[in-house]
């Protein structure tokens, strides 16, 4: 029945379903079609998912449980002034809904997902954790060293589950299979900047959040179907402002937050939703030592994020202005998840560069189950309206 | 780390001395200009002093300022500049009560100018926002800046791998930096001297803060430790003048615990110990002194804190050792309290519950510090089960003036107090 | 006799509990707290003396069996009685501190005539007085402050009119001189308006005049009777402003725990959602507290959270529960913060979702909150109680219902329409172990 003109919505409504899927049906299902398969989650922003895959184990991203999540357990664990994702992702773990996951991984994102780690060790004692540490000094000769050792842990830890040593072999193998992905993700985002409104950031968010349950490879071909799709038909090209949205790296907006964007005249023509999947930024080396390589790749070619450590006073700001030309936006928007010490923190700094270039932005905080949107809308649109009249003038 | 001097509050002669100590440093700050010093800054948990001192710089410390400001009621005005500037009502309180400081033309808490630094030391251990804060003061006033990543004990051990790394950061990042900025050639035996001072130091120190473990406790384990660890956690630990500091603390205190007296507060002695509790958490600055007399007027005397190893923790054997200094100052920076996961947490927690007789478990939540306060519920969790002994929660901030309610603290704290008196009276029926 | 006390000095209101020696209620009081705890002490502490007294009148009659069927109204008319006679007094009060107050006031020319509407007004008032407490009569508040407010807006504002004077001096008058006069303990009077308000109840109801000694008698002989103040704790909020020694006051914690346990013996987990916090408490069978959890420092959840709702929808605070039984579904809500929620509610409201969803919504969210709190202090254990303002409020009773069952299982939820005096009965309990159980044993087990 699928006919050329309703496959996007086909595909879109085939990720909503996962995305809404609390339960991860996906994950359970991927687990039940081979015996003694398993899958890890892993918490935002990166983790090296070549090491995972390689171990034959599907990565599961674990964003936390969005705004359909009535939270209380999670709740009881964190006083008001600790951002959202930390007490969804508890709340779904003590209700029973990440029960499909062997393990987790908790990446050195902040000091709250950092404590989460060991609170998870305590919670969840039969599981796998581990706390996922990335270096801050970026010599592959010091760095780079103790990256390694902590990437050859996870691997022979995550040998040790599967029963069987992770070889360099698999490792090339899933290296490969991740520079396909990554390359489609590339196509993606290129083909939003080119053509937003043919690729709506409200589906595009939808389909990357797929990946957070499919394996690469079919995630992969999803997002070539989608972009072939969206080719298929012609939809209303609206005189809208071009903005980046940074902040989001961690703890998601609720999927009615980046409507209200789109919706109050702004082409979002990047962003950092499920930054894990960008974060090395090209094609990873596919022969020779793959430890070596994915170590390269993080340590050299790797996005900026505010969890990251900026070595020189000069490179702050130079991912997001790179975004900003490279796509070009038109302006930025800051949405920072409240309370979250990374993105807030951040922000001063990079808004003082964007005014150097004379680059417009507008800053709100939002939390995974934020609810009122209007404000969001107006100042949204508000925002809108004045590049389109700066511009003008 | 001295409240403001009035006659009425009652000192000890090591408090003298260190007030001796710190106003001194403050004034070296000042003056650094003009003696040609080169000024360092850099962050207490894990701080390698012994190392700065190596290069003869003037030391500074951001959090020790802000919370001396904290003390002096200055911190409220520094952080609404900072906010005003930009910042976020959500973030630390020290950053903003910092960089506030230096909007308002960087003059320090005791009233001398502090000058920018000439390096940031940012030794990132066990808080986050470390990276963020000198990233922040980098980008405004142009610092040069060395990073020191120190890896996080996510699976509760010191791998030889972590170690390696902080050493090799030390000496291909951090001493080449030191010495190019001050112009001091990097001298490994003068590194040893000053360890070897240090250990002194570090003995006494662990002696008094174990001294609780008497009944009753001849100190305060968190509001009195706060002070006694303040030369040992700051600019001060390597010199000679820390070693004299501690030796008479130590003898104060020894005295103290023949003549079976309790610690002494700002408000006198306390005269009979009824509550002996752990507390976990840093205090509050901006009301110390009347948050400590909450405890001190229930009879509650802090036995053991968690806050007083958050330089670095001692008292399960660690010292700095001249025979391997680079080695021991990474394998310092690695065990500081905040760079411990939380089964480590729990586990420490635990055993001061049971070493020094503690009734229970008091945790002050600092909204300002996540590494702290995430996940601290769960502490208090663990810790009654294991234990059996009542915990509470309070929550306070750093510098932060408007997060302190003293009616809302009074209160749970006069509730627990009594929770635990009741318990008691029940048990003996 | 011997009187146990306790006291519950809340942010809104303070309570107080009178039981005997063998732990029976005698009465209950409830006053506004006022800006002046120690007086609020002293009122609440009377108003359940009288009670008391009521309460002891009511035994003794029935014992006598002369108004035989007849004794509930007689008691009822008796008591409406009483509260004109109260009333009255203070409605004196209320006159001469208004007459000195215009004096006092520059009201220049004009003050002639407002004293002279003053006499007009006090004089109306006074006529209407016995209406007032007449059968059946309703009244939104049992607070002087609020009557004597209410009726004097009313009547005021007609005798300005009248006298072509301007409205807004009297109502200068009238705030100069409330806060004097509520903060006034009549304790001495009390004797004297009971035996006044038995003889306006003999005319009320006439039929009774006929056994007029067998009933003067047993009240005579009650009115007699010295209620001694054995021992009073005092609680709450604002405890530390009691003018008692330390050894009076418990945090209201522990007397909340107790005075669960005392409606409830089979109390294991307590909740109390008042107007400025959220407790959760966990107490043994003995009603000694294990642990408990408060609301953090931000207030999301708490009963003030519905008073700005409340606001927001124009609408009275108990007005907001019956509409939220109105809903057909319950619109999820996520924002407990009470700044938030006016946004996240008109957010709701544009895009069409009717009121009495939203506020089933809203309704949800503070029990959500709770659920947390209770999670935090331990979880939900059989029995468990529900007290405080909210657990009047059915619409949160009924959301509460439902989540413990689906997170907790089936389990006993007692709520008692006395709840609000949870506190204050824990502390009568506490003064009666204290004298009971304990004397002084308990002091020397600590110090020992």
């Amino acid at each position: 029945m699928s006919t050329k003109e309703n496959r996007v919505t086909e595909i879109i409504s085939r990720c909503s379903a996962l995305f809404e899927d609390l339960e991860f049906g996906a994950v359970k299902k991927w687990k039940a079609a081979a015996p003694g398969r398993k899958a890890i989650g892993y918490m935002p922003v990166y983790v090296p998912h070549e090491i995972v895959h390689a171990a034959g184990m599907l990565p599961v991203g674990i964003f936390g449980g969005g705004d359909q999540l009535e939270v209380i357990q999670g709740d009881a664990y964190y006083q008001s002034y600790i951002c959202r994702i930390p007490r969804s992702t508890v709340e779904l773990g003590l209700t029973g809904r990440l029960d499909c996951l062997d393990g987790m991984l908790f990446p050195s994102t902040c000091d709250v997902i950092r404590n989460l780690s060991g609170m998870w060790q305590i919670m969840f004692k039969n599981k796998y954790v581990r706390y996922v540490d990335v270096p801050q000094d970026y010599d592959d000769a010091v760095g780079g060293q103790f990256y390694i050792h902590e990437m050859q842990q996870i691997r022979e830890d995550l040998g040790k589950l599967a029963g069987r040593p992770v070889t360099d072999e698999a490792l090339r193998a899933s290296i490969v299979v991740y520079n396909a992905h990554r390359k489609a993700i590339r196509d993606l985002y290129a083909y939003r900047a080119a053509k937003p409104w043919q690729a709506p950031t409200a589906e595009v968010y939808l389909l990357l959040r797929a990946g957070c349950v499919l394996p690469p490879e079919e995630h992969t071909r999803l997002v070539h179907d989608y972009l072939a799709a969206c080719e298929t038909q012609q939809r209303p090209k609206r005189d809208n402002a071009r903005v980046v949205v940074t902040g989001p790296f961690c703890e998601q907006p609720p999927l009615g937050l980046i409507k209200s964007i789109e919706m109050s005249g702004c082409y979002i023509v990047d962003d950092e939703f499920m930054l894990a999947f960008r974060w090395l930024m090209d094609e990873v080396e596919e022969t020779g030592d793959p430890m070596q390589a994915l170590s390269k790749a993080f340590l050299h070619r790797s996005a900026q994020s505010s969890s990251k450590y900026d070595a020189r006073k000069e490179d702050k700001g130079r991912f997001l202005l790179h975004q900003v030309k490279s796509r070009g936006a038109e302006g930025v928007v800051f949405a920072a998840p409240s309370f979250c010490d990374p993105a807030l923190l951040e922000r001063p700094m990079l808004q003082e560069i964007l005014a150097r270039h004379k680059i417009p932005y507008t800053a709100f905080k939002y939390a995974e189950n934020t609810g009122q949107m209007a404000p969001i809308r107006e100042q949204a649109g508000t925002f809108a309206d004045s590049i389109k009249l700066w511009s003008a003038a | 780390m001295n409240t403001a001097v009035k006659k009425q509050v009652q000192k000890e002669d090591a408090m003298w001395l260190q007030k001796e100590l710190i106003n001194r440093n403050y004034h070296e700050l000042a003056t650094a200009r003009e003696h040609n010093r080169k000024v360092s800054a850099t962050f207490v948990p894990g701080n390698l002093n012994e190392l700065l001192m190596c290069f003869d710089f003037a030391r500074s410390l951001p959090e020790t300022n802000a919370l001396q400001n904290g003390m002096r009621k200055k911190s409220g005005k520094m952080i609404m500049d900072a906010e005003r500037d930009g910042h976020s009502e959500d973030v630390c309180t020290y950053v903003k009560a910092d960089l506030g400081m230096m909007l308002q033309g960087q003059v320090g808490p005791t009233g001398d100018p502090l000058p920018h630094p000439d390096i940031l030391l940012l030794s990132y251990t066990g808080c986050f926002t470390f990276m963020k804060w000198f990233e922040l003061v980098r980008q405004k006033y142009n610092c040069e800046t060395v990073m020191l990543h120190v890896p996080y004990q996510g699976d509760g051990k010191v791998s030889p791998a972590m170690r390696d790394y902080v050493v090799k950061q030390l000496k291909e990042k951090v001493i080449p930096s030191l010495e190019k900025v001050s112009g001091v050639k990097f001298d490994i035996d003068r590194l040893r001297q000053y360890m070897r001072e240090s250990v002194k130091a570090e003995e006494n120190l662990v002696r008094v803060l174990q001294s609780a473990k008497q009944r009753p406790s001849p100190i305060d384990g968190y509001f009195g430790a706060v002070y006694y660890i303040g030369p040992m956690f700051t600019a001060f630990r390597g010199m000679p003048e820390a070693t004299r500091y501690y030796d008479t603390l130590w003898a104060e205190v020894e005295q103290r615990m023949r003549e079976k007296k309790g610690p002494v507060t700002p408000e006198g002695e306390i005269a009979e110990e009824k509550y002996r509790l752990v507390v976990e958490g840093p205090p509050n600055w901006t009301s110390f002194r009347d948050f400590w007399k909450m405890f001190a007027d229930e009879g509650a005397v802090v036995v053991a804190s968690t806050y007083a190893k958050v330089g670095g923790v001692y008292d399960f054997g660690f010292r700095h050792d001249p025979e391997r200094p680079l080695e021991s100052l990474a394998e310092y920076c690695l065990g500081c309290y905040t760079n411990l996961n939380f089964p480590q947490r729990i586990d420490m927690i635990c055993r001061y519950m049971d070493e020094y007789q503690a009734d229970g478990l008091l945790i002050n939540s600092i909204k300002s510090c996540n590494s702290f306060s995430a996940g601290q519920l769960l502490i208090l969790r663990e810790v009654e089960k294991r234990t059996g002994k009542p915990a509470a929660f309070i929550e306070t901030d750093l510098v932060d003036p408007r997060y302190f309610s003293a009616a809302n603290v009074k209160n749970r704290l006069e509730s627990y107090f009594q929770m635990i008196k009741q318990k008691r009276t029940a048990g003996a029926h | 006799m011997k009187c146990f006390i306790g006291i519950d000095l809340g942010s809104t209101t303070t309570k107080a509990v009178v039981i005997d020696e063998s732990r029976s209620v005698l009465g209950r009081g409830i006053t506004n707290s006022r800006s002046n705890y120690d007086t609020a002490a002293s009122i609440a502490k009377q108003e359940a003396m009288v009670a008391a007294r009521f309460h002891l009148f009511r035994e003794a009659l029935a014992k006598g069996g002369a108004l035989n069927g007849g004794l509930e109204d007689f008691i009822a008319q008796l008591e409406r009685d009483f509260r004109l006679e109260q009333f009255l007094e203070q409605l004196a009060d209320l006159e001469q501190v208004c007459g000195r107050n215009v004096a006092n006031a520059r009201f220049g020319d004009a003050a002639k005539g407002v004293a002279a509407a003053l006499v007009e007004v006090f004089k109306r008032l006074r006529e209407e007085a016995p209406t007032l407490f007449a059968p059946g009569a309703k009244r939104k508040s049992d607070f002087f402050r609020d009557i004597a407010g209410s009726r004097y807006l009313a009547v005021s504002e007609q005798v300005a009119k009248d006298a072509g004077l301007r409205y807004d001096m009297l109502l200068n008058v009238f705030d100069r001189s409330i806060i004097e006069v509520e903060n006034r303990v009549y304790a001495d009077a009390v004797k004297g308006h009971l035996l006044d308000a038995l003889e306006r109840t003999f005319v009320a109801l006439p039929g009774t005049r006929k056994f007029a000694e067998k009933i003067r008698n047993p009240i005579q002989s009650v009115i007699d009777t010295a209620l001694e103040e054995t021992y009073v704790v005092g609680t709450g909020y604002g405890r530390a402003r009691l003018p008692f020694s330390k050894e009076h006051i418990r945090s209201e914690i522990l007397c909340h725990g107790l005075g669960a346990h005392v409606m409830y013996p089979s109390t294991a987990t307590v909740l109390d959602i008042g107007g400025q916090d959220t407790k959760a408490i966990q107490v043994d069978k003995h009603g000694i507290v294990e642990s408990f959890q408060m609301n953090d420092r931000c207030a999301a959840g708490c009963g003030r959270y519905l008073g700005y709702i409340a606001d927001e929808m124009n609408m009275g605070l108990h007005e907001l529960g019956p509409l939220a039984m109105k809903a057909t579904k319950t619109v999820r809500i996520n924002s407990t913060c009470t700044v938030f929620a006016g946004a996240e509610l008109r957010d709701r409201l544009s895009l069409g979702e009717k009121r009495e969803d939203i506020m089933a919504g809203l309704h949800r969210a503070i029990i959500l909150r709770a659920m947390s709190i209770l999670a935090r202090s331990g979880g939900i254990r059989n029995e468990f109680t529900f007290t405080g303002g909210v657990a009047k409020n059915e619409a949160a009773v009924k959301a509460l219902t439902g989540l413990v069952r689906e997170n907790y299982g089936e389990l006993t939820l007692n709520i008692n329409p006395d709840s609000i005096y949870t506190g204050a009965l824990g502390g009568a309990t506490f003064a009666w172990r204290a004298v009971m159980e304990e004397g002084k044993a308990a002091e020397h087990r600590e110090a020992a």
